[in-house]
Protein backbone atom coordinates (compact mmCIF):
# COMPACT_ATOMS: atom_id res chain seq x y z
CA UNK A 1 0.00 0.00 0.00
CA UNK A 2 0.73 3.27 -0.96
CA UNK A 3 1.65 4.66 3.01
CA UNK A 4 4.19 1.87 3.44
CA UNK A 5 6.16 2.40 0.55
CA UNK A 6 6.50 6.09 1.97
CA UNK A 7 8.69 6.74 4.69
CA UNK A 8 8.02 7.25 7.74
CA UNK A 9 7.90 10.72 8.22
CA UNK A 10 6.06 11.54 5.49
CA UNK A 11 1.77 12.04 5.56
CA UNK A 12 -0.91 10.73 4.14
CA UNK A 13 -2.11 12.97 1.30
CA UNK A 14 -5.46 13.62 2.80
CA UNK A 15 -3.94 14.79 5.97
CA UNK A 16 -1.65 17.34 4.08
CA UNK A 17 -4.96 18.64 1.50
CA UNK A 18 -7.19 18.60 4.62
CA UNK A 19 -5.44 21.06 6.83
CA UNK A 20 -4.56 23.02 4.35
CA UNK A 21 -8.11 23.49 3.56
CA UNK A 22 -8.84 23.93 7.23
CA UNK A 23 -6.37 23.42 10.26
CA UNK A 24 -9.00 23.31 12.58
CA UNK A 25 -10.66 20.53 10.98
CA UNK A 26 -7.57 17.99 11.86
CA UNK A 27 -7.07 17.86 15.84
CA UNK A 28 -4.51 15.11 15.70
CA UNK A 29 -3.17 12.54 13.23
CA UNK A 30 -2.91 8.66 14.62
CA UNK A 31 -0.87 6.18 12.62
CA UNK A 32 -0.72 2.53 13.27
CA UNK A 33 -0.02 -0.70 11.03
CA UNK A 34 -0.37 1.70 7.94
CA UNK A 35 -3.41 3.05 8.45
CA UNK A 36 -3.84 6.89 9.14
CA UNK A 37 -7.07 8.51 11.45
CA UNK A 38 -7.44 11.81 11.37
CA UNK A 39 -9.37 12.92 14.86
CA UNK A 40 -11.96 15.46 13.65
CA UNK A 41 -13.43 17.87 15.90
CA UNK A 42 -17.04 17.32 16.25
CA UNK A 43 -18.03 20.38 14.21
CA UNK A 44 -16.04 20.37 11.72
CA UNK A 45 -17.35 16.43 10.50
CA UNK A 46 -19.68 17.46 7.97
CA UNK A 47 -17.82 20.16 6.53
CA UNK A 48 -14.34 17.97 5.99
CA UNK A 49 -16.34 15.10 4.90
CA UNK A 50 -18.30 17.19 2.20
CA UNK A 51 -14.50 18.56 1.02
CA UNK A 52 -12.58 14.90 1.54
CA UNK A 53 -15.35 13.92 -1.24
CA UNK A 54 -15.19 16.37 -3.92
CA UNK A 55 -11.68 17.49 -3.52
CA UNK A 56 -10.34 16.39 -6.95
CA UNK A 57 -7.20 14.69 -6.00
CA UNK A 58 -8.76 12.86 -2.75
CA UNK A 59 -11.86 11.67 -4.17
CA UNK A 60 -13.20 10.12 -0.99
CA UNK A 61 -16.72 9.10 -2.55
CA UNK A 62 -17.16 5.60 -0.91
CA UNK A 63 -17.84 5.13 3.04
CA UNK A 64 -17.33 2.04 3.96
CA UNK A 65 -18.32 2.40 7.56
CA UNK A 66 -19.26 4.18 11.09
CA UNK A 67 -17.93 2.71 13.51
CA UNK A 68 -18.21 3.76 17.58
CA UNK A 69 -15.81 2.75 20.12
CA UNK A 70 -17.38 2.98 23.76
CA UNK A 71 -14.41 4.11 26.42
CA UNK A 72 -16.30 4.18 29.37
CA UNK A 73 -15.20 4.93 31.67
CA UNK A 74 -12.52 6.98 30.29
CA UNK A 75 -14.06 10.13 29.00
CA UNK A 76 -14.31 11.52 26.23
CA UNK A 77 -15.89 8.35 26.16
CA UNK A 78 -17.30 7.44 22.43
CA UNK A 79 -15.49 7.77 19.12
CA UNK A 80 -17.30 7.33 16.25
CA UNK A 81 -14.88 6.18 13.37
CA UNK A 82 -15.49 7.05 9.50
CA UNK A 83 -14.04 5.13 6.90
CA UNK A 84 -13.33 6.27 3.92
CA UNK A 85 -12.35 4.86 0.67
CA UNK A 86 -10.93 6.68 -2.56
CA UNK A 87 -11.55 3.90 -5.34
CA UNK A 88 -9.96 5.68 -7.78
CA UNK A 89 -6.93 6.51 -5.72
CA UNK A 90 -6.84 3.15 -4.29
CA UNK A 91 -6.90 5.27 -0.72
CA UNK A 92 -8.29 4.67 2.81
CA UNK A 93 -8.95 7.01 5.85
CA UNK A 94 -10.13 7.04 8.57
CA UNK A 95 -12.02 10.08 10.77
CA UNK A 96 -12.08 10.09 14.25
CA UNK A 97 -14.44 12.13 16.50
CA UNK A 98 -14.64 12.05 19.84
CA UNK A 99 -18.19 12.36 21.78
CA UNK A 100 -18.60 13.14 25.64
CA UNK A 101 -20.58 10.43 27.52
CA UNK A 102 -23.15 12.74 28.75
CA UNK A 103 -23.54 14.67 24.99
CA UNK A 104 -23.25 12.34 22.35
CA UNK A 105 -24.17 14.18 19.84
CA UNK A 106 -23.03 14.64 16.08
CA UNK A 107 -24.05 15.69 12.32
CA UNK A 108 -25.05 13.02 10.76
CA UNK A 109 -22.94 12.53 7.25
CA UNK A 110 -26.11 11.27 5.14
CA UNK A 111 -26.29 14.35 2.94
CA UNK A 112 -22.75 13.42 1.85
CA UNK A 113 -22.54 10.28 1.48
CA UNK A 114 -26.37 8.51 1.46
CA UNK A 115 -24.75 4.93 2.72
CA UNK A 116 -24.76 6.51 6.15
CA UNK A 117 -28.18 5.90 7.00
CA UNK A 118 -28.10 2.69 7.94
CA UNK A 119 -24.54 2.41 9.46
CA UNK A 120 -25.78 5.62 11.40
CA UNK A 121 -29.14 4.08 12.76
CA UNK A 122 -27.05 0.97 13.70
CA UNK A 123 -24.86 3.40 15.84
CA UNK A 124 -27.93 5.02 17.33
CA UNK A 125 -29.37 1.68 18.13
CA UNK A 126 -26.66 0.37 19.75
CA UNK A 127 -24.54 3.13 21.21
CA UNK A 128 -26.95 5.55 21.70
CA UNK A 129 -25.30 8.17 19.51
CA UNK A 130 -27.58 11.23 18.14
CA UNK A 131 -27.04 11.75 14.80
CA UNK A 132 -28.52 15.38 14.09
CA UNK A 133 -30.57 15.78 10.70
CA UNK A 134 -30.43 12.27 10.28
CA UNK A 135 -33.63 11.18 7.88
CA UNK A 136 -35.39 8.30 10.26
CA UNK A 137 -33.00 8.11 13.23
CA UNK A 138 -34.94 4.94 14.37
CA UNK A 139 -33.77 1.32 15.96
CA UNK A 140 -32.53 -0.62 13.35
CA UNK A 141 -31.39 -4.00 14.75
CA UNK A 142 -32.75 -4.17 18.11
CA UNK A 143 -36.89 -4.46 18.50
CA UNK A 144 -38.43 -0.83 18.48
CA UNK A 145 -39.33 -0.52 21.99
CA UNK A 146 -36.09 -1.77 22.83
CA UNK A 147 -34.67 0.17 26.81
CA UNK A 148 -30.79 0.91 26.85
CA UNK A 149 -28.15 0.49 24.26
CA UNK A 150 -26.42 -2.83 24.37
CA UNK A 151 -22.87 -2.29 22.72
CA UNK A 152 -21.81 0.04 25.42
CA UNK A 153 -19.69 -0.78 27.95
CA UNK A 154 -21.92 -0.85 31.18
CA UNK A 155 -24.70 -2.86 29.03
CA UNK A 156 -24.30 -6.71 30.47
CA UNK A 157 -23.22 -9.17 27.67
CA UNK A 158 -25.99 -11.49 29.32
CA UNK A 159 -28.82 -11.66 31.92
CA UNK A 160 -31.62 -8.80 32.88
CA UNK A 161 -30.92 -5.39 30.99
CA UNK B 1 -82.04 -14.12 7.55
CA UNK B 2 -80.37 -10.69 8.04
CA UNK B 3 -78.64 -8.86 4.55
CA UNK B 4 -76.08 -6.06 5.51
CA UNK B 5 -75.41 -3.45 2.76
CA UNK B 6 -71.74 -2.89 2.83
CA UNK B 7 -71.01 0.35 1.73
CA UNK B 8 -68.04 0.64 -0.47
CA UNK B 9 -66.40 3.62 -0.32
CA UNK B 10 -65.59 4.95 -4.29
CA UNK B 11 -62.86 7.78 -4.76
CA UNK B 12 -59.50 8.35 -4.60
CA UNK B 13 -57.60 4.43 -4.65
CA UNK B 14 -55.16 4.24 -1.96
CA UNK B 15 -52.17 2.45 -1.85
CA UNK B 16 -52.14 -1.36 -0.12
CA UNK B 17 -49.00 -2.18 2.44
CA UNK B 18 -47.95 -5.49 1.96
CA UNK B 19 -45.75 -7.44 4.27
CA UNK B 20 -43.14 -10.02 2.81
CA UNK B 21 -41.55 -11.57 5.29
CA UNK B 22 -39.82 -12.20 7.84
CA UNK B 23 -40.75 -15.56 7.02
CA UNK B 24 -40.75 -16.28 3.45
CA UNK B 25 -39.00 -18.21 1.00
CA UNK B 26 -37.80 -15.79 -0.97
CA UNK B 27 -36.27 -13.24 0.91
CA UNK B 28 -33.32 -15.86 1.82
CA UNK B 29 -33.90 -15.66 5.73
CA UNK B 30 -35.60 -13.07 8.27
CA UNK B 31 -36.17 -10.19 6.24
CA UNK B 32 -39.01 -8.11 6.66
CA UNK B 33 -39.77 -6.00 3.61
CA UNK B 34 -42.65 -3.40 4.01
CA UNK B 35 -43.91 -2.85 0.22
CA UNK B 36 -46.66 -0.07 -0.36
CA UNK B 37 -48.36 -1.14 -3.39
CA UNK B 38 -50.22 0.76 -5.84
CA UNK B 39 -51.56 -2.33 -7.85
CA UNK B 40 -48.97 -4.36 -8.64
CA UNK B 41 -46.63 -1.66 -8.96
CA UNK B 42 -44.22 -0.87 -5.73
CA UNK B 43 -44.17 2.73 -4.58
CA UNK B 44 -41.75 1.86 -1.82
CA UNK B 45 -40.23 -1.09 -0.26
CA UNK B 46 -38.98 -0.61 3.11
CA UNK B 47 -36.49 -3.56 4.88
CA UNK B 48 -36.96 -4.27 8.34
CA UNK B 49 -34.17 -6.26 9.88
CA UNK B 50 -32.63 -7.50 13.56
CA UNK B 51 -34.83 -10.68 13.74
CA UNK B 52 -31.29 -12.46 13.64
CA UNK B 53 -29.05 -10.14 15.49
CA UNK B 54 -27.45 -11.87 18.04
CA UNK B 55 -24.96 -9.65 19.32
CA UNK B 56 -22.07 -11.07 18.03
CA UNK B 57 -20.18 -8.00 18.56
CA UNK B 58 -21.21 -7.66 21.70
CA UNK B 59 -20.02 -11.45 22.57
CA UNK B 60 -16.63 -10.91 20.60
CA UNK B 61 -15.36 -8.29 23.59
CA UNK B 62 -15.87 -11.29 26.33
CA UNK B 63 -13.83 -13.79 24.14
CA UNK B 64 -10.11 -14.27 24.06
CA UNK B 65 -8.70 -13.68 20.17
CA UNK B 66 -8.40 -17.23 19.59
CA UNK B 67 -12.02 -18.15 20.90
CA UNK B 68 -13.48 -15.34 18.37
CA UNK B 69 -12.87 -17.66 15.07
CA UNK B 70 -15.84 -19.61 15.89
CA UNK B 71 -18.37 -17.15 16.31
CA UNK B 72 -17.10 -15.61 12.97
CA UNK B 73 -18.16 -18.52 10.91
CA UNK B 74 -21.47 -17.89 11.54
CA UNK B 75 -22.22 -14.34 10.59
CA UNK B 76 -21.96 -15.00 6.59
CA UNK B 77 -22.50 -18.54 7.30
CA UNK B 78 -22.50 -19.32 3.50
CA UNK B 79 -18.81 -18.32 2.90
CA UNK B 80 -17.91 -18.88 6.92
CA UNK B 81 -14.16 -19.49 5.91
CA UNK B 82 -14.19 -15.74 4.35
CA UNK B 83 -14.66 -14.45 7.32
CA UNK B 84 -12.29 -16.22 9.85
CA UNK B 85 -10.05 -14.76 6.92
CA UNK B 86 -11.14 -11.20 7.84
CA UNK B 87 -10.93 -11.45 11.28
CA UNK B 88 -7.71 -13.14 11.32
CA UNK B 89 -5.79 -11.09 9.16
CA UNK B 90 -7.48 -7.75 11.16
CA UNK B 91 -5.41 -9.42 14.65
CA UNK B 92 -2.34 -9.97 12.63
CA UNK B 93 -2.03 -6.99 11.27
CA UNK B 94 -2.80 -5.74 14.62
CA UNK B 95 -0.44 -7.78 16.21
CA UNK B 96 2.67 -7.77 13.14
CA UNK B 97 2.45 -10.97 11.90
CA UNK B 98 3.63 -12.12 8.82
CA UNK B 99 2.07 -15.80 7.93
CA UNK B 100 3.71 -18.46 6.24
CA UNK B 101 3.25 -18.57 2.26
CA UNK B 102 2.32 -22.13 2.61
CA UNK B 103 -0.73 -21.20 4.95
CA UNK B 104 -1.19 -17.99 2.65
CA UNK B 105 -1.84 -20.11 -0.23
CA UNK B 106 -3.80 -22.50 1.36
CA UNK B 107 -6.03 -20.07 2.62
CA UNK B 108 -6.23 -18.17 -0.61
CA UNK B 109 -7.03 -21.64 -2.00
CA UNK B 110 -9.27 -22.64 0.68
CA UNK B 111 -11.18 -19.19 0.61
CA UNK B 112 -11.80 -19.17 -3.48
CA UNK B 113 -13.81 -22.41 -2.82
CA UNK B 114 -15.80 -20.77 -0.40
CA UNK B 115 -16.71 -18.40 -3.04
CA UNK B 116 -17.62 -20.77 -5.45
CA UNK B 117 -20.04 -22.74 -2.32
CA UNK B 118 -21.00 -18.68 -1.95
CA UNK B 119 -21.99 -18.34 -5.72
CA UNK B 120 -23.53 -21.79 -6.16
CA UNK B 121 -25.81 -21.68 -3.38
CA UNK B 122 -26.89 -17.88 -4.59
CA UNK B 123 -27.38 -19.42 -7.75
CA UNK B 124 -29.49 -22.14 -6.97
CA UNK B 125 -31.55 -19.93 -4.58
CA UNK B 126 -32.21 -17.10 -7.54
CA UNK B 127 -33.20 -19.45 -9.97
CA UNK B 128 -35.63 -20.91 -8.12
CA UNK B 129 -37.37 -17.77 -7.02
CA UNK B 130 -37.91 -17.20 -10.50
CA UNK B 131 -39.17 -20.18 -11.30
CA UNK B 132 -36.14 -22.09 -12.39
CA UNK B 133 -36.32 -24.96 -10.09
CA UNK B 134 -33.74 -27.58 -11.38
CA UNK B 135 -30.49 -24.91 -10.93
CA UNK B 136 -30.97 -25.43 -7.43
CA UNK B 137 -30.25 -28.94 -7.27
CA UNK B 138 -27.70 -29.57 -9.30
CA UNK B 139 -25.86 -26.07 -7.84
CA UNK B 140 -25.97 -27.77 -4.24
CA UNK B 141 -24.83 -31.51 -5.65
CA UNK B 142 -21.66 -29.31 -6.97
CA UNK B 143 -21.84 -27.44 -3.48
CA UNK B 144 -21.84 -31.30 -1.66
CA UNK B 145 -18.24 -32.09 -3.22
CA UNK B 146 -16.90 -28.91 -1.57
CA UNK B 147 -18.38 -29.80 1.30
CA UNK B 148 -16.75 -33.13 1.43
CA UNK B 149 -13.14 -31.46 0.97
CA UNK B 150 -14.36 -29.02 3.84
CA UNK B 151 -14.63 -31.70 6.51
CA UNK B 152 -12.29 -33.82 4.52
CA UNK B 153 -9.32 -30.85 5.92
CA UNK B 154 -10.87 -29.58 8.68
CA UNK B 155 -13.45 -32.11 10.23
CA UNK B 156 -16.60 -29.50 9.63
CA UNK B 157 -19.27 -28.80 6.33
CA UNK B 158 -19.66 -25.52 7.08
CA UNK B 159 -18.60 -23.56 9.95
CA UNK B 160 -14.78 -25.09 9.77
CA UNK B 161 -13.18 -21.83 11.85
CA UNK B 162 -10.41 -23.32 10.00
CA UNK B 163 -8.26 -20.50 10.02
CA UNK B 164 -6.24 -19.34 12.94
CA UNK B 165 -4.12 -16.52 14.08
CA UNK B 166 -0.89 -17.07 12.15
CA UNK B 167 -2.33 -19.22 10.20
CA UNK B 168 -3.95 -22.80 9.98
CA UNK B 169 -5.70 -24.38 12.62
CA UNK B 170 -4.48 -27.88 11.60
CA UNK B 171 -1.89 -29.53 8.89
CA UNK B 172 -4.61 -30.20 5.64
CA UNK B 173 -4.46 -33.96 5.60
CA UNK B 174 -2.84 -36.00 3.04
CA UNK B 175 -4.42 -36.16 0.04
CA UNK B 176 -6.41 -33.50 -0.13
CA UNK B 177 -5.36 -31.78 -3.10
CA UNK B 178 -6.70 -34.51 -5.11
CA UNK B 179 -9.69 -34.20 -4.06
CA UNK B 180 -9.88 -30.58 -5.51
CA UNK B 181 -8.45 -31.17 -8.09
CA UNK B 182 -11.19 -33.93 -8.95
CA UNK B 183 -13.63 -30.41 -8.44
CA UNK B 184 -11.99 -27.94 -10.37
CA UNK B 185 -11.69 -30.25 -13.14
CA UNK B 186 -15.47 -31.04 -12.81
CA UNK B 187 -16.73 -27.16 -12.57
CA UNK B 188 -16.24 -25.51 -15.37
CA UNK B 189 -18.29 -28.44 -17.05
CA UNK B 190 -21.45 -27.80 -14.50
CA UNK B 191 -21.17 -24.03 -14.78
CA UNK B 192 -21.32 -24.75 -18.61
CA UNK B 193 -24.43 -26.80 -17.79
CA UNK B 194 -26.08 -23.86 -15.68
CA UNK B 195 -25.23 -21.70 -18.11
CA UNK B 196 -26.88 -23.41 -20.72
CA UNK B 197 -29.63 -23.47 -18.83
CA UNK B 198 -30.04 -20.03 -17.85
CA UNK B 199 -28.11 -17.49 -19.58
CA UNK B 200 -30.05 -17.22 -22.96
CA UNK B 201 -33.30 -18.75 -21.20
CA UNK B 202 -36.14 -16.58 -22.61
CA UNK B 203 -37.77 -16.83 -19.19
CA UNK B 204 -34.83 -16.18 -17.44
CA UNK B 205 -34.14 -13.00 -19.68
CA UNK B 206 -37.36 -11.32 -19.62
CA UNK B 207 -37.19 -11.64 -15.49
CA UNK B 208 -33.68 -10.24 -15.27
CA UNK B 209 -32.31 -7.67 -18.15
CA UNK B 210 -33.82 -4.63 -17.18
CA UNK B 211 -35.03 -5.07 -13.76
CA UNK B 212 -33.29 -3.65 -10.67
CA UNK B 213 -31.16 -1.23 -12.50
CA UNK B 214 -28.66 0.28 -10.91
CA UNK B 215 -26.56 2.99 -11.46
CA UNK B 216 -22.61 3.34 -10.97
CA UNK B 217 -23.37 6.56 -9.47
CA UNK B 218 -25.80 5.54 -7.22
CA UNK B 219 -24.04 2.23 -6.45
CA UNK B 220 -20.99 4.23 -4.84
CA UNK B 221 -23.36 6.61 -3.05
CA UNK B 222 -25.05 3.22 -1.43
CA UNK B 223 -21.98 1.67 -0.39
CA UNK B 224 -22.65 -1.09 -2.28
CA UNK B 225 -19.45 -3.67 -2.78
CA UNK B 226 -19.23 -6.83 -4.39
CA UNK B 227 -21.12 -7.64 -8.07
CA UNK B 228 -23.42 -5.36 -7.01
CA UNK B 229 -20.82 -2.40 -7.80
CA UNK B 230 -19.20 -4.57 -10.16
CA UNK B 231 -22.09 -4.94 -12.35
CA UNK B 232 -22.61 -1.45 -12.79
CA UNK B 233 -19.45 -0.94 -13.92
CA UNK B 234 -16.85 -0.34 -11.17
CA UNK B 235 -14.13 -2.49 -11.21
CA UNK B 236 -13.27 -2.22 -7.36
CA UNK B 237 -12.49 -6.06 -6.71
CA UNK B 238 -10.36 -5.38 -2.77
CA UNK B 239 -8.10 -8.54 -3.78
CA UNK B 240 -6.48 -6.68 -6.62
CA UNK B 241 -7.38 -2.72 -4.78
CA UNK B 242 -5.48 -3.63 -1.30
CA UNK B 243 -4.38 -7.35 -1.92
CA UNK B 244 -4.19 -8.85 0.98
CA UNK B 245 -2.85 -12.68 1.73
CA UNK B 246 -0.32 -12.97 -1.26
CA UNK B 247 -3.26 -12.12 -4.01
CA UNK B 248 -0.96 -10.30 -5.85
CA UNK B 249 0.85 -13.31 -6.78
CA UNK B 250 -2.63 -14.52 -8.36
CA UNK B 251 -3.33 -13.93 -12.28
CA UNK B 252 -7.37 -13.62 -11.91
CA UNK B 253 -9.78 -11.38 -13.80
CA UNK B 254 -12.31 -9.30 -12.58
CA UNK B 255 -15.60 -9.32 -14.42
CA UNK B 256 -17.45 -6.05 -14.84
CA UNK B 257 -20.47 -5.32 -16.17
CA UNK B 258 -22.04 -2.14 -17.12
CA UNK B 259 -25.60 -3.02 -17.75
CA UNK B 260 -26.28 -2.41 -13.69
CA UNK B 261 -29.10 -5.10 -13.79
CA UNK B 262 -29.80 -8.59 -12.36
CA UNK B 263 -28.65 -10.12 -15.59
CA UNK B 264 -25.37 -8.28 -15.29
CA UNK B 265 -25.16 -9.33 -11.89
CA UNK B 266 -25.76 -12.61 -12.56
CA UNK B 267 -22.87 -12.57 -15.43
CA UNK B 268 -20.65 -11.27 -13.22
CA UNK B 269 -21.37 -14.15 -10.28
CA UNK B 270 -20.96 -16.54 -12.60
CA UNK B 271 -17.66 -15.53 -14.14
CA UNK B 272 -16.06 -15.31 -10.66
CA UNK B 273 -16.88 -18.95 -9.96
CA UNK B 274 -14.46 -19.13 -13.32
CA UNK B 275 -12.32 -17.35 -12.12
CA UNK B 276 -12.15 -18.96 -8.84
CA UNK B 277 -11.78 -22.52 -10.54
CA UNK B 278 -8.40 -20.66 -12.18
CA UNK B 279 -6.96 -18.99 -8.83
CA UNK B 280 -7.68 -22.42 -7.23
CA UNK B 281 -5.67 -24.21 -10.26
CA UNK B 282 -2.35 -21.59 -9.79
CA UNK B 283 -3.07 -22.32 -5.59
CA UNK B 284 -2.36 -25.95 -6.32
CA UNK B 285 0.50 -25.76 -8.09
CA UNK B 286 1.92 -22.55 -5.71
CA UNK B 287 1.71 -24.48 -2.64
CA UNK B 288 4.71 -25.94 -1.28
CA UNK B 289 4.48 -29.50 -0.10
CA UNK B 290 6.54 -29.26 3.01
CA UNK B 291 6.56 -25.92 5.40
CA UNK B 292 4.89 -24.48 8.41
CA UNK B 293 1.38 -24.32 8.60
CA UNK B 294 1.25 -21.66 11.46
CA UNK B 295 3.99 -18.20 11.63
CA UNK B 296 6.16 -18.74 14.97
CA UNK B 297 5.37 -15.88 17.69
CA UNK B 298 5.72 -17.78 21.20
CA UNK B 299 3.60 -16.36 23.72
CA UNK B 300 0.87 -15.57 20.79
CA UNK B 301 0.72 -18.53 18.30
CA UNK B 302 0.00 -21.97 20.07
CA UNK B 303 3.42 -24.43 20.07
CA UNK B 304 2.75 -27.68 17.94
CA UNK B 305 1.58 -30.27 19.94
CA UNK B 306 5.02 -32.11 20.03
CA UNK B 307 6.09 -29.30 21.42
CA UNK B 308 3.43 -28.87 23.86
CA UNK B 309 4.45 -32.83 25.16
CA UNK B 310 8.44 -32.88 24.63
CA UNK B 311 9.86 -28.87 26.11
CA UNK B 312 8.50 -27.38 29.31
CA UNK B 313 8.32 -24.23 27.38
CA UNK B 314 6.03 -25.51 25.01
CA UNK B 315 4.17 -26.97 27.97
CA UNK B 316 3.75 -22.97 29.40
CA UNK B 317 3.28 -21.20 26.33
CA UNK B 318 0.06 -23.62 25.67
CA UNK B 319 -1.28 -23.08 29.03
CA UNK B 320 -0.81 -19.60 29.47
CA UNK B 321 -2.42 -18.96 25.53
CA UNK B 322 -4.91 -21.36 26.21
CA UNK B 323 -6.70 -19.89 29.92
CA UNK B 324 -5.47 -16.19 29.53
CA UNK B 325 -4.91 -15.95 26.18
CA UNK B 326 -2.07 -13.32 24.71
CA UNK B 327 -2.22 -9.56 24.78
CA UNK B 328 -1.70 -7.88 21.16
CA UNK B 329 -0.75 -3.99 21.36
CA UNK B 330 -3.00 -1.37 21.86
CA UNK B 331 -4.13 -0.22 18.47
CA UNK B 332 -7.36 -0.14 15.79
CA UNK B 333 -7.41 -1.48 12.41
CA UNK B 334 -9.43 -1.78 9.31
CA UNK B 335 -8.98 -4.81 7.37
CA UNK B 336 -11.08 -5.44 4.54
CA UNK B 337 -11.29 -8.66 2.26
CA UNK B 338 -13.45 -9.58 -0.73
CA UNK B 339 -15.73 -11.94 0.66
CA UNK B 340 -18.37 -13.57 -2.29
CA UNK B 341 -20.61 -10.68 -1.22
CA UNK B 342 -18.53 -7.61 -1.23
CA UNK B 343 -15.94 -5.97 1.25
CA UNK B 344 -15.92 -7.46 4.14
CA UNK B 345 -14.36 -5.35 6.50
CA UNK B 346 -13.00 -6.21 10.20
CA UNK B 347 -12.31 -3.27 12.36
CA UNK B 348 -10.61 -4.49 15.18
CA UNK B 349 -9.71 -2.21 18.31
CA UNK B 350 -7.21 -3.84 21.14
CA UNK B 351 -6.96 -2.02 24.55
CA UNK B 352 -3.54 -4.17 25.15
CA UNK B 353 -6.07 -7.21 27.04
CA UNK B 354 -6.47 -10.51 25.84
CA UNK B 355 -10.03 -9.55 25.10
CA UNK B 356 -10.69 -7.25 21.44
CA UNK B 357 -11.85 -3.96 23.01
CA UNK B 358 -14.50 -3.88 20.14
CA UNK B 359 -14.77 -5.84 17.01
CA UNK B 360 -17.30 -4.40 14.36
CA UNK B 361 -17.65 -6.45 10.83
CA UNK B 362 -18.76 -4.31 8.35
CA UNK B 363 -20.89 -6.92 6.24
CA UNK B 364 -21.32 -6.16 2.98
CA UNK B 365 -25.12 -7.59 2.71
CA UNK B 366 -26.37 -5.01 5.43
CA UNK B 367 -24.75 -2.22 3.51
CA UNK B 368 -25.70 -3.90 0.15
CA UNK B 369 -29.61 -4.32 1.26
CA UNK B 370 -30.14 -0.73 2.43
CA UNK B 371 -29.87 0.12 -1.34
CA UNK B 372 -33.15 -2.50 -2.11
CA UNK B 373 -35.30 0.50 -2.74
CA UNK B 374 -33.16 1.97 -5.40
CA UNK B 375 -33.59 -1.53 -7.66
CA UNK B 376 -37.09 -2.02 -7.05
CA UNK B 377 -39.33 1.26 -6.19
CA UNK B 378 -41.43 1.81 -9.93
CA UNK B 379 -41.41 -1.96 -10.40
CA UNK B 380 -43.45 -4.69 -10.18
CA UNK B 381 -44.10 -6.68 -7.28
CA UNK B 382 -42.44 -10.21 -8.96
CA UNK B 383 -39.26 -7.95 -9.19
CA UNK B 384 -39.01 -7.31 -5.96
CA UNK B 385 -38.37 -10.87 -5.91
CA UNK B 386 -35.55 -11.10 -8.62
CA UNK B 387 -34.25 -7.73 -6.67
CA UNK B 388 -34.06 -9.60 -3.49
CA UNK B 389 -31.88 -12.07 -4.49
CA UNK B 390 -29.59 -10.44 -6.62
CA UNK B 391 -28.31 -8.39 -3.64
CA UNK B 392 -27.10 -12.08 -2.02
CA UNK B 393 -27.84 -10.92 1.34
CA UNK B 394 -27.20 -13.25 3.95
CA UNK B 395 -29.35 -12.52 7.04
CA UNK B 396 -27.02 -13.62 9.75
CA UNK B 397 -24.63 -11.09 7.83
CA UNK B 398 -27.08 -8.24 7.90
CA UNK B 399 -27.77 -8.75 10.95
CA UNK B 400 -24.80 -10.37 13.36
Amino acid sequence: MESQERGQKEEAPAVGKLRQWDTNAVAEVLDFRGETTIVVPREHIRRASEFLLAEPSLQFTFLSDITTVDRFPLEPRFEVNYHLLSIERKMRLRLKVRLAGNDPIVLSVTPVWPTANWHERENFDLFGIRFEGHPDLTRILMPDDWEGYPLRKDYPVEGFR
Amino acid sequence: MTTTTIETPIGQAQPMVLNMGPQHPSTHGVLRVILELDGETILSAKSVIGYLHTGIEKSCESKTYSQCITLTDRIDYLAPLSNNLGFCLAAEKILGIEVPKRAQYIRVLLTELTRITSHLVWLGTHAIDLGAMSVFLYSFREREEIMKIYEYVSGQRMMTSYFRIGGLALEPPPGWLDKVQRVVDAMPGHIDEYEDLLTKNRIWLARTKGVGVFSAADAIAMGASGPMLRGSGVAYDVRRAFPYSSYEEFDFAVPTQTAGDCYARYQCRVAEIRESVKIVKQAMNKIPSEGPFRAELPGVIAPSREEMKTSIEGLIYHFKIFTEGFAPPPGEVYQAIESPRGELGVFMASDGSPKPYRVKFRTPSFVNLQALPNLCVGRLIADAVACIGTTDIVLGEVDR
